[in-house]
């Protein structure tokens, strides 16, 4: 119909020709690739399943009453529980949470208000590039910081090692939560004549404190099941139970914080701890009482994290309407 | 300006009532209360990177006399090297050899795995299948380390490395060159850095697939239209345009993994054998610089012994934070491209 | 070139000041688009002439960027989208599944609302398409390269520096960049959204410039907000309105020249006298 040069009808006759053989190649390689990152997606998820799965075959014949509520037994007796464990992860936990909250929530005022300046700017990156740093290392920190000053091991110290390893989540998630409020917010309340502490305290605390909780939930996960930092710093103390230190403290009339003290002043066991080296020994019933550590380890994990994420989603429609 | 200030103070002070006056003087402080309220967040701000720098000055310090001791030829390759706390003579070779090796082999496998999960996720499944998924792959993350490693113990490393590593040492073993790295036997518990290994692909297939995802995500639709436009398979699309668009930012996510990797602990531990041996090979038991810091920190009884691990952890610190930067640097650099490139 | 197919021929629209008679490269016929349970598009009917500017007008929402869409099937994209009637090219339905979409794609070029190069070279992205279909030597894909740049008018001023990153270019240029990379795959038909609605007014000049000079080889369809662009653009005017269950319909459809100094229906001539959208 129209004049067109000879180089194209050649180049369309190129591209005729080469389609006809090329296409079911190409269609072939299309359908396989695809097909492949699924399964590359099942594969991943195998160990998910499998471990889940033996966590709760195992664990679940050996979980009863006792495994809660009582101290262990000498080597070599059936029977027992790791209630020292568990009180002392509640401890270290707690601990951590009391250091790490408020610089954390504070920085993340500071991230979500000015996001551009080079201060923010560097504190993003840290947050980020501390998010990366090993456990074990630190946990040699903390070591370094309290233990050898202090001459001894001390939940204190685990706790301040995991309040380090919480950090960044705690900030990261309340930052993301303050930003989800919306401009026009602050500003209405900055135009009404309210000063910015009050508008960040009033106006952005309730969207903060719903950063708080999730990221609080999110680095007590990350934290609960984190050994390494513990290693050299909490150590482990199968003989800890804070009922008998209380009892004790009330009979010789000590005080409230006398008390504290010999809660938090002394090597204290956690439950990842307990499953490490009960895994690495050679009793068949301590073995068998990691498995029952592992379930309730794996539970209380996956399940703060199922309820951080519903919370997150949650607000997240809400805040965006 | 000055005058106009003034103007609203004095307007302020005569609106209200006389017996208000305390609570407007405290507003007035209140209102300047900005200062220390932004005051105290900065200083917050600040800790948060003094932390870094003081976990870094505080190994360095605690490290001092083996490096001292020590030197350089703590840290270099050498065949013979010697661990031993009896005469005080310590040298980390195998330890860096083996945390290279394990994370190393783990990034290898993890990428394709990785690549087809995220792409999987971001491009190919319906709608109702990508939270799940999400989940799944959170999840995945947050097992507890030492969970893996009691699985990894009793179930995974009989169950498929101790076979998987027989294999392996039957053909790869007979391969010259290749050999070095898989002489064996593998033992038959399995524990061995091939165990370590693939612990710590699981391990870090979440992260570099949570990035990865991102990363795809982010690219605007807008390069996918234009690429199918003209006729390119989905296949094409997300190769030929996807990928290298986000490369940048899939290379953080990979580096962020290989961070991951290297500063694994209890995993690794649990299943690597934790064996000074001379052999290279991937299907011997080994160690790696956490994990000899693990199993050995607690128990040190000389100086030099503890310090020796402080500095193994120290150069750990180092490698982790160097390779965390160079990560968050890349992934950054596409997340601030891609608006530009949207406005266009 | 393929675009000989005469074998339709108009009844119902003259064929303009020449005589030589029209052929309709694309029919539209009954075709309805669904999201859903929502129908997008409903009963649309229309010619596409080979050689020709059709244009696609109305107010936003009204469905014409869902329509001409559906020309190169990018609607698959979208999951729940679902399409009714059939839309021929030469004499062939291309919405029936079994058509090829990659061939369809190929013959059906598409230039987006905003520049979308890739993130490669000058030089990469016009050579992107012919690669894909199989096109490797360096001889041939310089040629086409060359040829694209020069139809799209912009080879004069990207000769020199063919290896710069395609973003380097002002937006006007990254226009003109995708049109050449959709050019070098020689479509037969090229798709334009809104091609120019993202540029100054030089460079969207320059684009409606190239259009006259390229519509001598292919066969146009534009979507335009922009009346005034039509009636300098076009040859043919569809013109759409969305009806009230929100659904876009084809009001009237003829020569531009028509549609725009004798309009038939009420709402096109209040559209394209201002007084309405």
């Amino acid at each position: 119909m129209t004049a067109t040069t000879a180089t194209s009808t050649r180049f369309q006759q190129l591209i005729a020709e080469q389609q006809a053989s090329l296409t079911p190649r190409r269609k072939i390689v299309n359908a396989v690739m695809l097909s492949l990152t699924g399964l590359m997606t099942l594969l991943a998820l195998i160990p998910l399943f499998w471990i889940v799965g033996y966590v709760i075959y195992k664990g679940g014949q050996q979980l009863n009453l006792d495994f809660f509520t009582q101290l262990p037994r000498p080597l070599g007796m059936d029977g027992g529980g790791v209630l020292h464990a568990i009180q002392g992860t509640v401890v270290i936990t707690l601990l951590a949470a009391v250091f790490a909250t408020p610089p954390g929530v504070l920085a993340a005022f500071y991230a979500a208000r000015f996001p551009n300046t080079p201060l923010g700017v560097a504190l993003r990156f840290s947050t980020d590039v501390l998010s990366g740093v090993p456990s074990i290392v630190i946990g040699l920190f903390a070591y370094a910081l309290i233990v050898k000053p202090m001459g001894h091991y001390s939940g204190l110290a685990g706790g301040i090692a995991m309040a380090i390893l919480m950090l960044p989540t705690i900030i990261r998630t309340t930052e993301e939560m303050l930003k989800l409020v919306p401009h026009a917010l602050r500003e209405g309340s900055l135009a009404l004549g309210a000063p910015e502490w009050k508008t960040s305290i009033i106006v952005l605390f309730p969207a903060a404190l719903n950063g708080v909780i999730t990221g609080f939930l999110l680095a007590i996960a990350r934290a609960a099941g984190e050994t390494a930092p513990l290693l050299f710093t909490a150590l482990g103390n199968e003989r800890y139970d804070i009922g008998t230190i209380v009892r004790n403290g009330v009979a010789q009339n000590q005080s409230f914080l006398q008390i504290l003290e010999r809660i938090v002043d002394q090597p204290v066991d956690s439950l990842p701890l307990t499953l490490w080296k009960y895994a690495q020994q050679p009793y068949p019933e301590r073995v068998e009482q990691s498995w029952a550590v592992a379930l309730v380890l794996m539970i209380f994990v996956l399940l703060i994290n199922v309820l951080a994420r519903l919370w997150v989603e949650a607000r997240k429609r809400r805040l965006q309407g | 300006m000055w005058v106009v200030e003034n103007g609203i103070e004095m307007t302020k002070q005569i609106s209200i009532p006389p017996e208000r006056h305390w609570f407007s003087r405290l507003q007035r402080i209140t209102r300047h209360g900005d200062s220390p309220w932004q005051a105290i967040i900065i200083v917050m701000a600040v800790l948060v990177m003094v932390l870094m720098l003081a976990i870094g000055w505080m190994l360095w310090r605690e490290s001092a006399d083996a490096r001292a001791a020590f030197g350089w030829g703590f840290l270099t390759p050498s065949l013979d090297t010697s661990w031993d706390p009896v005469n005080d003579k310590f040298e980390a070779w195998p330890f860096i050899y083996g945390t290279l090796l394990t994370a190393l082999t783990a990034i290898v496998l993890a990428i394709p795995i990785s690549l087809g999960v995220a792409i999987f996720m971001s491009e190919l499944c319906p709608d109702w299948l990508r939270m799940p998924l999400n989940w799944l792959v959170e999840l995945l993350a947050a097992i507890p380390s030492v969970v893996y490693g009691l699985w990894g113990i009793f179930v995974f490393l009989p169950l498929v490395v101790t076979p998987v590593g027989g294999a392996l040492f039957e053909t790869l073993g007979k391969v010259p060159m290749l050999n070095v790295l898989f002489t064996g036997p593998i033992p038959p518990s399995g524990a061995s850095r091939l165990g370590a290994a693939f612990i710590l692909t699981i391990m870090i297939i979440p992260t570099i697939t949570a990035v990865t995802r991102d990363v795809l995500l982010s690219i605007p639709s807008s390069q996918r239209e234009a690429a199918l436009a003209l006729g390119a398979t989905q296949w094409e699309t997300i190769w030929q345009v996807l990928l290298p668009y986000g490369l940048s930012g899939i290379l953080g996510a990979v580096i962020l993994g290989l961070g991951r990797a290297l500063g694994e602990t209890m995993a690794v531990t649990m299943v690597i054998g934790n064996s000074i041996e001379g052999s290279p090979s991937l299907l011997r038991p080994g160690y790696t610089m956490a994990s000899v810091i693990a199993n050995e920190f607690a128990e040190a009884v000389t100086k030099l012994h503890t310090q020796a691990l402080i500095e193994i952890g120290l150069v750990l610190f180092f490698m982790t934070l160097l390779l965390n930067m160079v990560a968050r640097l890349l992934v950054w650099r596409v997340a601030r491209r891609t608006p530009q490139e949207a406005r266009a | 070139m393929t675009i000989q197919t005469l074998e339709i021929e108009s009844q119902t629209h003259s064929a303009g000041s020449d005589a030589k008679p029209l052929g309709a490269k694309m029919e539209v016929q009954n075709m309805s688009v669904f999201y859903g349970k929502f129908r997008a598009l409903t009963d649309i009917n229309m010619n596409i002439y080979a050689n020709k500017i059709t244009a696609i007008i109305g107010p936003s929402g009204c469905g014409k960027s869902t329509l001409l869409r559906s020309f190169n099937r990018m609607n698959d994209l979208t999951p729940s989208a679902r399409v009714e009637g059939s839309i021929l090219l030469d004499g062939r339905d291309i919405t029936a599944n079994r058509e090829d979409v990659v061939d369809v794609r190929r013959r059906i070029g598409m230039v987006f609302q905003r520049p979308n190069p890739f993130p490669k070279n000058i030089y990469e992205n016009v050579a992107y398409g012919p690669r894909l279909y199989g096109i490797r030597r360096k001889n041939d894909l310089d040629l086409i390269v060359e040829k694209s740049l020069k139809q799209a008018a912009l080879w004069e001023e990207v000769k020199d520096k063919l290896h710069q990153s395609g973003l380097s270019l002002s937006g006007g240029q990254q226009q003109r960049l995708c049109i050449a990379r959709a050019l070098a795959v020689e479509p037969e038909v090229i798709l334009m959204d809104e091609p120019a609605s993202a540029l100054d007014p030089i460079s969207t000049l320059r684009i409606e410039e190239l259009m006259h000079d390229i519509v001598k080889e292919y066969t146009i369809l534009i979507v335009t907000h922009n009346m005034q662009q039509a009636a300098r653009v076009s040859d043919f005017t569809a013109m759409m309105m969305i009806d009230e269950h929100r659904s876009g319909r084809m009001i009237e459809f003829g020569e531009t020249k028509s549609i725009f100094t004798n309009p038939k229906d009420k709402r096109t001539e209040d559209y394209v006298t201002g007084r309405f959208g």
